[in-house]
């Protein structure tokens, strides 16, 4: 393997759990729902995930057990500002919070067991290509399986009617819900899905990326994943793109250090963070098209009058 | 049988008060049920977690301790709030402060007097409000979302802490530990009694001090309106970028003097684990507090209730201290879920009369 083979292998790991939570995320900020509980429900996901490995024997029922873990810590969530019309930012934070405790507490059992690991693909011949070999036909199955989500979800968004009735709701909620959408419905699904796909962007961490139990293990990549959706102006695709960006800026500090530049590794360990306030900046600075582009009723409680 | 959310004609203000106590009733059932799960006899954790601290001196003072940092950063943080601004970087803001209140007693540890303790303090106040400004700096001016860059940057923060206190600012005679050199006599914040030090008198001070400025004077009343009605706030003449500044400013500079606080009146140096997520513990002492300054004092009492418990919970149960996350975490969901009654009055609606609602009509 190269070591160009090598790094853009550990970007495509590193991008794949920031891809998979951002596109939940997307999917839930379309439909005006702010969840700020990724970090968390993240974090649960991984270590659902863990566990359900490792007591069934199993990493893809760990998969799911991961999603599963994600799902039920959304649909807490999802019951606090939707049947509750509960402050969306602030249930966010709970949810974060009360997610790195319950995970801290399942996870203690598991601290410094050897994982289970998703293998690569290994498909004779094609792996073996030079170059592109192992980077488009050697990865691990939920590498392809975020990006096919990338497609699907836009696909959904924007070319089908049940999509169009989810932005509909995320745009103008009295609107969608005078046209008899059901928005309160359409939001819970939303939120269910978003905390799948962040419970599974957690698992992909301790299922895939380092196949072990650490506590606190996402350091951050759930917020990124937040930032991330508003990089990509709510747009699935442009989300992929920035996932594998921002995947460069998490994995620099490891070819940094081995490269041997001399900064102090804390320094290159915060790059990822930083760069993420920078895009949001940057991004931020057209405040017309930033408000163009943003669900406009993100973060509005919505509760149907008879 | 459904239930349907009636607004009310107005808030209750009964409710935004039994909200809280309500919030800890249903904490303490779902204690019951966590504890019984993991196999234990609930009433004898239940008294273990949240009573026993309760009956002991010793721990009676940890309380106070834990809940000096939890009370300065919390008013902080129900300034902002109540001013519709979401800074959730607090945890950044104790850092820097922490880093920032050290740079005199770490790097001119020669330096003594009795000017050299309020220079500390205010080191430590201005720390927290420069990494404070730079979210309020990137929302005024280019519009970015406090929310995450304040975030980002306690990850950045705790990230300069652990590289000054494993580089530059590592004790010589500290056996190579990640740790700075500790304080010198006069830098320390000194003792109230057994572990208590002032920064419990500072904490209530800035109690004081921003109850005042929340409840009675104009530039407070600013605040809360450009946070409740920013257009209303506009058309009286408020502005509310400096609003914004302001506020975060002082909830930094509040979280820097917590941070300074503890490692000058509890700690003694600087070390990477300087704070067991104080930071984000007080935003969970704002709402509980529902953003009052002196409901966050009660409320701080009574988050570090839950980290003095937790201990006791490991120690004498042994369940996980992670516990005490869990338990803070359901007190904010229990009582973001209970703040439902505040303003809205829950109507059991039987399933399929339709002919029931015209009696109701307001």
């Amino acid at each position: 393997m190269t070591g160009f083979e090598a790094v853009v292998l550990t970007i495509v790991t590193a991008a794949t759990p920031l891809l998979i939570a951002a596109l939940g995320e997307l999917v839930t900020e379309r439909s005006g729902v702010l969840n700020l509980g990724v970090e968390g429900m993240m974090i649960v996901g991984a270590v659902t995930g863990f566990a359900g490995a490792q007591l069934t024997g199993s990493p893809y029922l760990g998969v799911i057990a991961a999603m599963a873990g994600g799902m039920a810590l959304s649909s807490l969530f999802g019951f606090l500002v939707l049947r509750l019309a509960a402050n969306q930012v602030a249930s966010g934070l709970a949810l974060t919070l009360l997610g790195l405790g319950l995970s801290g507490m399942i996870g203690e059992a598991f601290i410094g067991q050897p994982g289970l690991k998703l293998e690569r693909i290994d498909i004779p011949f094609l792996t073996d290509l030079p170059v592109v070999g192992t980077i488009l036909f050697g990865q691990d199955p939920l590498v392809y399986a975020s990006v096919a989500l990338a497609v699907c979800v836009s696909r959904f968004l924007f070319h089908t009617r049940a999509g169009l009735a989810l932005r509909a709701v995320g745009n103008n909620h009295a609107s969608a819900h005078m046209l008899g959408v059901h928005v309160i419905r359409t939001r819970f699904l939303a939120v269910l899905f978003g905390g799948a796909c962040s419970g599974l962007a957690g698992g992909y961490l301790s299922l895939a990326y380092t196949p072990q139990w650490v506590e606190g293990m996402t350091a951050g990549r759930g917020w990124i994943a937040l930032a991330l959706v508003v990089f990509a102006s709510w747009m699935p695709l442009r989300a992929a793109v920035g996932a594998y960006l921002f995947g460069g800026a998490l994995i620099l500090q490891f070819h940094a250090q081995a490269e041997g530049i001399p900064l102090p590794s804390q320094f290159l360990s915060a790059l990822p963070y930083i760069a993420t306030v920078a895009a949001l900046v940057i991004l931020s600075r057209d405040q017309w098209r930033a408000r163009n582009d943003s669900p406009s009723c993100l973060g509005q409680v919505f509760v149907p009058d008879r | 049988m459904r239930i349907e959310l009636r607004q009310r004609t107005e808030d209750s203000r009964l409710m935004v008060w039994l909200s809280p106590l309500l919030a800890l009733g249903l904490t303490l059932v779902f204690g019951t049920v966590l504890f019984a799960a993991l196999g234990h006899d609930p009433l004898r954790a239940l008294h273990v977690y949240f009573v026993k601290p309760l009956t002991e001196a010793w721990s009676l003072e940890e309380i106070v301790v834990k809940a000096t940092p939890l009370a300065l950063i919390g008013v902080g943080l129900a300034l902002v709030f109540r001013a519709n601004v979401w800074n959730i970087g607090a945890e950044g803001q104790y850092t820097v402060g922490a880093i920032c209140g050290s740079v005199l007693p770490v790097m001119l540890p020669d330096l003594q007097g009795p000017l050299l303790l309020p220079a500390v303090l205010v080191c430590g106040a201005l720390g927290g409000m420069a990494w404070a400004a730079i979210p309020a700096f990137f929302r005024v001016r280019f519009g970015a979302s406090e929310i995450l860059t304040s975030l980002m940057l306690v990850y950045v923060a705790q990230l300069l802490l652990d590289w000054l206190v494993r580089g530059p600012w590592r004790n010589p005679e500290g056996y190579n530990f990640p740790e700075s050199r500790l304080f010198e006599a006069d830098a320390v914040l000194p003792a109230l009694a057994g572990r208590m030090h002032y920064g419990t008198v500072l904490a209530l001070v800035a109690v004081a001090a921003l109850a005042i400025v929340l409840g009675r004077t104009l530039k407070g009343f600013e605040f809360r309106v450009i946070g409740a009605a920013p257009r209303a706030g506009a058309f009286a003449g408020f502005s509310e970028r400096r609003s914004i500044m302001a506020v975060l400013a002082i909830s930094g500079g509040l979280a820097g003097i917590a941070g300074i606080g503890e490692v000058s009146g509890t700690i003694g140096q600087l070390h990477p684990s300087i704070s067991p997520g104080y930071g984000f513990t007080a935003i969970i002492a704002a709402f509980l507090g529902r953003l009052n300054p002196v409901g966050v004092l009660f409320a701080s009492l009574l988050l570090a209730l839950t980290y003095i418990g937790g201990e006791a919970a490991q120690v004498s149960l042994g369940v996980s201290d992670k516990i005490a996350r869990v338990f803070q975490g359901a007190i904010l969901i229990f009582v973001l879920a209970c703040d439902v009654f505040i303003r809205y009055r829950l109507h059991f609606q039987p399933m399929r009369r339709p002919a029931a609602r015209a009696e109701d009509a307001p």
